[in-house]
C-alpha cells in the first residue's frame, strides 16, 4: 500500500510538526467529548457530545489525509446515525435537564469491556504502524481514486461479505417489521 | 506568503457570497410572492419597489429581545441556530462557479463533502426543537427529523448516478465532464435530487415540520430577534446551496457560449433560475400531509432514484 513511506530519517517524535500537534490536539479534545459522552447525567447531552466526538474523529481522519473516509464519517455518523439516535430520544423520552434513570448498574462491566478493547486497538494498531510515516507534501494518498482501487481490488472479498450481512440485516428488519404489524391485527 | 493571500481571499470571497445571496433570494421570495398572489407588500422604502424594506426589516430583527425560555435548555437552545447556519458557509466554498479553478476551494470527494455537511445543518433544527422546552417545538423537531431521514437516501442516490456518470466526486471535475446530452440522460436524477433537496430545507410544499396552522413554527417557535433571523437566513442560504448544486450537477454549471470568459454567469443565471422555480413552488402548491410526505420519498422518489442509478450504469458501460 503507498501508505507505507518507510521509515523516513528525519522523522521523530522530539521535534513534532504542525500537523502532528494539531493530530494529539484534536485527538484528546475527542477523548474528552467522548468521556462527557458516557458520563453526562442527560440524555440529549450525551448525544450531542457523541456528534463532538464523531466529528472530531473525521478531523483526525483528514490529519491522516484520508479525505474521502472523513467525509463518509461525517455523512454516516454525525449526519445520519445521531439524528436517529436523536429522533429515537424525542420519540420516547427525552426531558430537559437530568434523567434519574440514566445511569446503569453495569456500569463496571462497561469500564472494563472499553477498556480492554481500548488497550487492545491502541496496542494491535501501536504494533502495526510502528514506523509507518505518512508523507504529507506529496500526492494526497487517501484520496477517493486510491480508496476506491485499493477496496475494489485487495479487498472486494470483504466487502461482499459486508454487503451480505447489510443485507441479511436490511431483510431481518423489514421481516421484524411485518411480523408487528400481523400481531396487532389479530389482537 | 502569496498562497495564504490567495487562500484569504477566497475565502473572504465566499463570505460575501453567503452574506449577500441568500438576502438577495428573500428579497426576490418577497417579490415574486407578491407580484404571483396579486398583492403589493411593502412599496415604499428606498423608492424602487421598496427594496429598502429588507434594511429596514434587518434593523428590526436586531432590535428586538432576545428571549430564552425559562424552562429551555439555555446553551443548547443558544447554539442551534449557529448549527444551522453555519454548514452552508461550508458547503458554498466547495461549489465550483467558472472554469480554471474559480472556486472556493477544489476539494477531491466535493460530492461527499458538501452532502455530508449539508446534512448536519438539520441538527440545528433538531436542537431548537429539543432544547425550546415546548410540546409544538419538538414535534417540529420530530416532524424534521423524520422527513430528513426519509429525503436524504434518495439525495445520495440522485448524486451518485452524477458520479458514475462523471467518474469523479470532485464537483469542478464533474462540471468538466459534462456533455450537453448529460441532461436529457439525468432528467430524472436531477428532478429527484431537486426534490428531496427542497424537502431537506423544510420549503414549501415539504414545510410540514413549520406548518404554521397546526405547530405554530415547528422548531422555531421560541425563537426571537436575531437568533430567529439566523435560522431564516439558513433557510435562505439552503436555497442558494441547493440550487447552485443542482446546477453543477445536473445543469452542466459554467457551460454554455463562450465559457471561457463568462463561465460564471452561467452558473449563477442557472442558479437564479432554479431559485426563482423554488419560490415559484412555494405559492403554487399546497402543503403534503406527513403521511404524503414519508409516501413520496419512499414508494417513489427511491424507487426512481435507483431505476436512474440503473440507466446510469448500463450507458456508461455501453458507451465505454
Amino acid at each position: 500500500m503507498s501508505l507505507a513511506a518507510a521509515a523516513a530519517a528525519p522523522s521523530g517524535f522530539l521535534s513534532p510538526t504542525g500537523v502532528e500537534i494539531a493530530f494529539v490536539l484534536v485527538g484528546i479534545a475527542t477523548l474528552g467529548a467522548a468521556l462527557i459522552s458516557v458520563t453526562t447525567k442527560q440524555l440529549v447531552h450525551a448525544a450531542l457530545w457523541l456528534v463532538v466526538a464523531l466529528g472530531g474523529l473525521a478531523v483526525e481522519y483528514l490529519l491522516l489525509t484520508a479525505e474521502f473516509i472523513a467525509w463518509v464519517q461525517v455523512l454516516i455518523y454525525v449526519g445520519s446515525v445521531v439524528v436517529l439516535i436523536l429522533f429515537g430520544l424525542m420519540l420516547t423520552r427525552a426531558p430537559i435537564g437530568r434523567s434519574p434513570d440514566a445511569d446503569s448498574d453495569n456500569r463496571w462491566v462497561a469500564v472494563t469491556v472499553a477498556a480492554a478493547s481500548a488497550i487492545t486497538l491502541v496496542w494491535v494498531v501501536v504494533d502495526a504502524f510502528r514506523t509507518t510515516w505518512i508523507e504529507l507534501d506529496g500526492s494526497v494518498q487517501g484520496s477517493t481514486k486510491v480508496t476506491g482501487q485499493t477496496l475494489f481490488q485487495h479487498w472486494v472479498l470483504p466487502f461482499e461479505a459486508l454487503s451480505v450481512l447489510l443485507l441479511a440485516a436490511l431483510v431481518g428488519a423489514i421481516v421484524l417489521s411485518r411480523k408487528n404489524q400481523d400481531q396487532d391485527k389479530e389482537s | 506568503m502569496n498562497d495564504i493571500l490567495d487562500v484569504a481571499l477566497r475565502l473572504v470571497a465566499v463570505l460575501v457570497v453567503f452574506l449577500t445571496f441568500p438576502l438577495l433570494v428573500g428579497q426576490a421570495e418577497h417579490k415574486v410572492m407578491a407580484h404571483m398572489q396579486g398583492r403589493l407588500g411593502p412599496m415604499y422604502a428606498g423608492g424602487f419597489h421598496g427594496w429598502a424594506q429588507l434594511v429596514a426589516d434587518g434593523v428590526k430583527f436586531a432590535q428586538k429581545e432576545d428571549i430564552v425560555p425559562a424552562e429551555a435548555d439555555r446553551r443548547i437552545f443558544q447554539l442551534a441556530p449557529a448549527v444551522a447556519l453555519l454548514p452552508y458557509l461550508l458547503v458554498l466554498i466547495a461549489i465550483p462557479v467558472g472554469p480554471n479553478g474559480f472556486v472556493g476551494q477544489a476539494i477531491d470527494a466535493g460530492l461527499f463533502f458538501v452532502l455530508a455537511v449539508m446534512g448536519v445543518g438539520v441538527l440545528g433544527s433538531l436542537m431548537a426543537g429539543w432544547a425550546s422546552a415546548n410540546k409544538f417545538s419538538l414535534l417540529g423537531g420530530l416532524r424534521t427529523a423524520a422527513q430528513l431521514m426519509a429525503y436524504e437516501l434518495p439525495m445520495l442516490l440522485a448524486a451518485a448516478s452524477v458520479a458514475m456518470a462523471a467518474g469523479t466526486l470532485s464537483l469542478p471535475g464533474i462540471v468538466d465532464a459534462y456533455q450537453w446530452w448529460w441532461t436529457p440522460w439525468q432528467i430524472v436524477g436531477a428532478l429527484v435530487f431537486f426534490i428531496a433537496g427542497l424537502a431537506e430545507l423544510q420549503r414549501p410544499p415539504f414545510d410540514m415540520p413549520v406548518a404554521d396552522s397546526e405547530i405554530i413554527f415547528g422548531a422555531y417557535t421560541e425563537y426571537t430577534g436575531l437568533r430567529f433571523a439566523l435560522f431564516l437566513l439558513a433557510e435562505y442560504a439552503g436555497i442558494v446551496v441547493l440550487c447552485g448544486l443542482t446546477t453543477v450537477l445536473f445543469l452542466g454549471g459554467w457551460h454554455g457560449p463562450w465559457a471561457d470568459s463568462v463561465g460564471w454567469v452561467w452558473t449563477l443565471l442557472k442558479t437564479a433560475v432554479l431559485a426563482f422555480v423554488v419560490i415559484w413552488l412555494r405559492v403554487t402548491y399546497p402543503r403534503l400531509r406527513e403521511d404524503q410526505l414519508q409516501k413520496l420519498a419512499w414508494t417513489v422518489l427511491i424507487p426512481l432514484a435507483l431505476a436512474q442509478i440503473a440507466l446510469t450504469g448500463v450507458v456508461k458501460v455501453v458507451i465505454s
